[in-house]
């Protein structure tokens, strides 16, 4: 029961949080829209007029639009798929009575804890490399031609790097998900003739549903802004091929200095998470019983 | 006891304390190519000689050139010194942006004049010097003396032509016994890719504009020369090529991987050094090939440090400026790397010296390469412009970048070369250029936003 | 009740669980490996690497020397563990203030909080930076305390709201109709039972911050550059690198690694946001 003092109490403890995150939306998000407005190039600081919805328009007719937007989807999509169900793979194999598990878990769950350019440096030199690298070493000591990730497949190189980080994460909630499991259950389900199969469809899926949607929320809010990786493997290259719409920002903005459009693009990208947002949050709120 | 221990002390932080506000820290950002590395190591003499304390930003070349370019036009003042070359100083130097250098020709032991009129002119804008070099270059052939011998090709004396040069890489790939035709640039960047592709194209006949500065990346000649490249490095190229900027082009000739390679004269001297290269004895050069013409066929190139304007610590940095490229900083480099290591192209009485020419008889080859070239008639037709392997305006940059993007994925063989390419100008009244390139199966490639140059 | 499993079941999944386990760790230990090699036997086949050459702790020295890499890692620590306390500060009292005193539009603020971290960053990036220029905060320690401070603040509110609202009403209750003031609810009975879920999300952000790498890279230049910037001047070679890159990525990533593997049970706990039992 919370008294009136303690209402206001809570209100002005809440403030400081909110004020400092409204700030930290409002500010960045006004000055990006006045510069989208602008025809502002960091290498022709010759005044900067007004266009208003210049910018806007060369952004999206632009045919890296396009492309780094489906990279976007294409990316977040396969990551997640992998992590979500190469996690309940793992949690699934890691429920097992086996020995170390300790030992095990660890190793599982390493890969994120590496920041994320030192993952990427290491798979694209000591891994993908189809030169020096351990896979091209071993396809050249089998006698295959070498597989070249980021010349052939650039953007399923990424992904792979990026699902190794993520990939423990799914792991760990989905595993310790499994654990609150009432294990009385399976075991009448099994001695009742159930297959393992048809054990884990009824059973063990659905009481994973809400730490999935948990995952596949907090993996999305990371994964659409996905740019170390790709800034250290392909700079969004070959041609668009691993340019998401992170990085065509970075690129409109700090490469070719042009202020005015990255802006614009920035804006649109804005937009487009709040949607994916709100989508989101229904979902999720629903699930989470808040 | 502990009073006088205590005053002591507090004596000895004031003393401290003093003597660290007459030192300077300064923030230096460098490209991670070996002679930067090699001044990273020698620094700490200067360091020692002046009190002052460097702080080193060591970057990849597509890093370095992105955060000094954003430093610069935002006033950011991150950076003391910056290490820029051909294509910014002048642009930046003209905006004001870099400090004037004015002043070191009148340091007598520092002896600006013995420093190459040529390569101070690429680094002057409107009659001031804002920048001094510590290598120039120009591009020629490396070549592996051995394996031309084994194959029996003999080494032209003359310039050759790209086609003669893909049938030599022809002969000599050999990939099963690791060894590549030739080695090529294939990392995408302005200064990476296109700059040997840029050059290439000259080659062919190809230029960036016309003189009314309409954008010529349709015309047949730069088709021929995409589809030259891709075909050469696909079929006579080690894996992975996209990956490859002149780094690491560098470390596969180095471990002996590849029979060709036409790039830097600024490499040279790390290739010949038999502490850094398996192939120091079994490595020569000739010119770089022409084909249609031998305009603009070797590139030109300076990296030099320079001072933004907005830095506080302009004294120091100049100091240090003076002390990176005087003779005295080569003589050193000469003793304590070896002379083959000295870098090259910038002092006429290092370039004489005759621990240099023993120790590395091809810096005269070199420096005769780097005398012809002509930056102001960079290519076979007239152009606006000037710059062999960029286009001396702002925009290059982006530009390049894009256009360096696409060249790397038509190698990847993810986009074909144009067949019958068209081209969508669209122009509004201030004089936006936005032109779209339309590949054959529906896809295209914009040539981004630039604007129209006027002199 | 238990079921007995026999032993070859048991190894049979060992092995299975081992291998699979092991290939996610082998990137790892890889360049764990590679960094006490020399930089010609770096790039052997896997199985020579291993097995005919010999190891060297030339690289780490060399790295040091090279890059300072103590300066790195203390930026790094001030950096992450002052943002993340910076962020505790701020978002213990909002946190307990949503998990105890709800509100109708409690839920709708914390998804708005969340909703904030879905901006993304390079859209600001420019202004960020423009902005950062003229308060003299580029380049500085404090500057990226607080953008990251700011960036993980969402993570950290709702963390701690799942922590509190797990303990009990009735014992709040208990306190308050005994008379207590608001100070002595939270130091005395709070604070206990909260340690263990803000020790996970101390931990968890701290995490965070240290691998956070697209405002560390472009808001820094020398001064304030954490690891992240100190690895990225390894990402091109000149020449042979691969011994001194691992090297690098070893004493990059090794503080975090062992962080995580002592505190475990914490993290755990602090991944699953609490939301799952």
């Amino acid at each position: 029961m919370a008294t009136k003092a303690s209402r206001t109490a809570a209100r002005l403890m809440m403030s400081p949080a909110v004020l400092l995150l409204f700030g930290w939306m409002i500010v960045p998000l006004v000055l990006t829209v006045y510069f989208s407005f602008l025809r502002y190039n960091l290498l022709t600081p010759s005044g900067n007029p007004f266009v208003w919805f210049e910018n806007y328009y060369w952004f999206v007719t632009d045919p890296s639009f396009t492309a780094a937007m489906i990279n976007t989807l294409v990316l977040v999509g396969w990551v997640l798929l992998i992590t979500v169900i190469g996690g309940i793979l793992f949690s699934l194999l890691l429920d097992l009575p086996m020995f170390g598990q300790g030992v095990i878990r660890i190793m599982m769950i390493a890969p994120f804890f590496v920041m994320p350019t030192v993952s990427a440096l290491v798979w694209k030199n000591m891994f993908m490399n189809p030169v020096n690298g351990f896979f091209g070493q071993i396809a050249a000591g089998l006698g295959l031609p070498p597989i070249d990730f980021f010349g052939q497949y650039p953007l399923m190189s990424v992904i792979i790097i990026v699902s190794w980080q993520w990939l423990p994460f799914a792991t760990l909630i989905l595993f310790t998900a499994m654990q609150s499991l009432d294990q009385e259950q399976l075991e009448a389900a099994e001695m009742d003739g159930a297959r393992p199969i048809t054990r884990f469809l009824y059973i063990v899926l659905p009481h994973l549903a809400r730490p999935i949607t948990i995952v596949v929320l907090i993996q999305t809010i990371f994964l659409l802004s996905v740019f170390a990786e790709i800034l250290v493997t392909t700079n969004g290259g070959p041609g668009t091929s691993t340019t998401n719409l992170t990085y065509l920002i970075y690129v409109s903005s700090l490469l070719q200095f042009d202020v005015g459009m990255g802006s614009a693009g920035g804006v649109i990208a804005i937009i487009l998470a709040n949607i994916v947002a709100v989508f989101l949050m229904r979902m999720i709120g629903k699930n989470l019983s808040l | 006891m502990k009073v006088m221990s205590a005053l002591l002390g507090a004596a000895a932080m004031v003393a401290l304390g003093m003597t660290a506000a007459n030192a300077a820290e300064i923030t230096i950002a460098t490209v991670n190519n070996n002679d930067m590395i090699v001044m990273q190591k020698l620094a700490p003499q200067w360091e020692k000689a002046t009190g002052n304390k460097i702080n080193w930003v060591v970057l990849e070349e597509n890093v370095l050139r992105q955060r000094t370019t954003q430093d610069i036009s935002t006033k950011g003042g991150s950076f003391d010194i910056m290490f820029i070359g051909a294509y910014e100083t002048p642009i930046w130097g003209a905006l004001g942006w870099l400090a004037p250098l004015d002043d070191f020709a009148k340091d007598e032991k520092y002896d600006l004049k013995d420093i190459f009129q040529l390569v101070r002119n690429g680094l002057s804008a409107k009659g001031s010097l804002y920048a001094v070099p510590l290598y120039s270059e120009t591009s020629f052939t490396y070549y592996r003396t051995d394996l031309f011998k084994k194959a029996g090709i003999t080494v032209p004396k003359e310039q050759i032509t790209y086609d003669q040069f893909k049938e030599m890489a022809a002969k000599l790939h050999d990939p099963k016994n690791g060894i590549f035709g030739t080695c090529q640039r294939g990392k995408a960047g302005w200064g990476e890719n296109m700059a040997f592709v840029g050059t290439m194209a000259n080659a062919f006949g190809a230029r960036w504009f016309d003189m009314d500065w309409k954008p010529q990346l349709t015309s047949p000649e730069w088709k021929a020369a995409i589809t030259y490249y891709v075909d050469l490095m696909q079929k006579y190229g080690p894996p992975g090529p996209t990956g490859n900027g002149h780094n690491e082009n560098r470390a596969l000739f180095k471990d002996g991987k590849c029979a060709t390679w036409v790039d830097a004269t600024s490499a040279a001297n790390d290739i010949r050094n038999p502490k850094n290269s398996k192939v120091a004895d079994t490595t020569d050069f000739f010119q770089a090939p022409k084909q249609v013409t031998d305009k603009g066929t070797g590139w030109f190139w300076s990296w030099a440090l320079a001072i933004p304007a907005s830095s506080k610590k302009i004294d120091v940095a100049k100091d240090f400026l003076k002390w990176a490229t005087s003779k005295e900083y080569f003589q050193m480099v000469g003793e304590t790397e070896g002379w083959v290591a000295v870098p090259s192209g910038t002092r006429a009485s290092i370039h004489d010296d005759p621990r240099l020419l023993k120790a590395a008889p091809f810096a005269a080859t070199i420096k005769d390469a780097i005398f012809s070239v002509d930056p102001a008639n960079p290519t076979r037709d007239k152009v606006p412009y000037t710059g062999v392997q960029f286009v001396a305006i702002p925009e290059f940059q982006g530009i390049g970048n894009y256009v360096g993007q696409q060249v790397a994925a038509a190698l990847a063989g993810q986009i074909t070369v144009d067949k019958q390419p068209g081209i969508r100008n669209s122009r509004n009244d201030q004089g936006w250029l936005h032109q779209v390139i339309n590949l054959p199966g529906g896809r295209s490639f914009g040539i981004g936003r630039f604007l129209r140059y006027s002199c | 009740m238990a079921r007995a499993v026999s032993k070859n079941a048991k190894l049979r999944n060992t092995a299975i669980a081992g291998s699979v386990g092991f290939l996610m760790f082998l990137p790892i230990l890889w360049v764990v490996i590679l960094s006490f090699k020399t930089e010609e036997d770096a790039i052997r086949a896997p199985l020579e690497v291993l097995f005919s050459s010999g190891w060297t702790t030339e690289n780490f020295a060399t790295v040091q020397a090279r890059s300072d890499y103590l300066k790195h890692f203390s930026n790094s620590v001030i950096i992450a563990v002052g943002s993340t306390l910076l962020g505790l500060l701020i978002a213990i009292p909002a946190a307990w203030s949503m998990a105890f005193v709800p509100t109708k539009r409690t839920k709708d603020v914390l998804m708005w909080m969340l909703s904030t971290k879905m901006m993304p960053p390079v859209g600001a990036l420019v202004p960020i930076y423009l902005i950062f220029r003229d308060t003299g905060l580029l380049d500085s320690r404090i500057g990226l305390m607080f953008i990251l401070m700011l960036i993980n603040l969402p993570i950290i509110v709702w963390m701690l709201f799942t922590y509190f609202r797990e303990i009990p009403n009735e014992i709040l209750e208990a306190t308050r109709m005994d008379g207590a003031r608001l100070w002595n609810e939270i130091v005395e009975v709070l604070a206990p039972m909260a340690i263990p879920g803000i020790a996970s999300t101390l931990l968890l952000n701290i995490i965070l911050a240290w691998n956070e790498a697209f405002w560390t890279l472009n808001l820094t230049a020398a001064k304030a550059a954490p690891l992240t910037a100190f690895i990225a001047s390894y990402s091109s070679p000149e020449g042979l690198f691969y011994a001194k890159l691992s090297a690098a990525s070893v004493m990059a990533i090794a503080p975090i690694l062992i962080m995580g593997w002592f505190s475990q049970k914490q993290l755990v706990r602090g991944l699953t946001f609490g939301a799952v039992k």
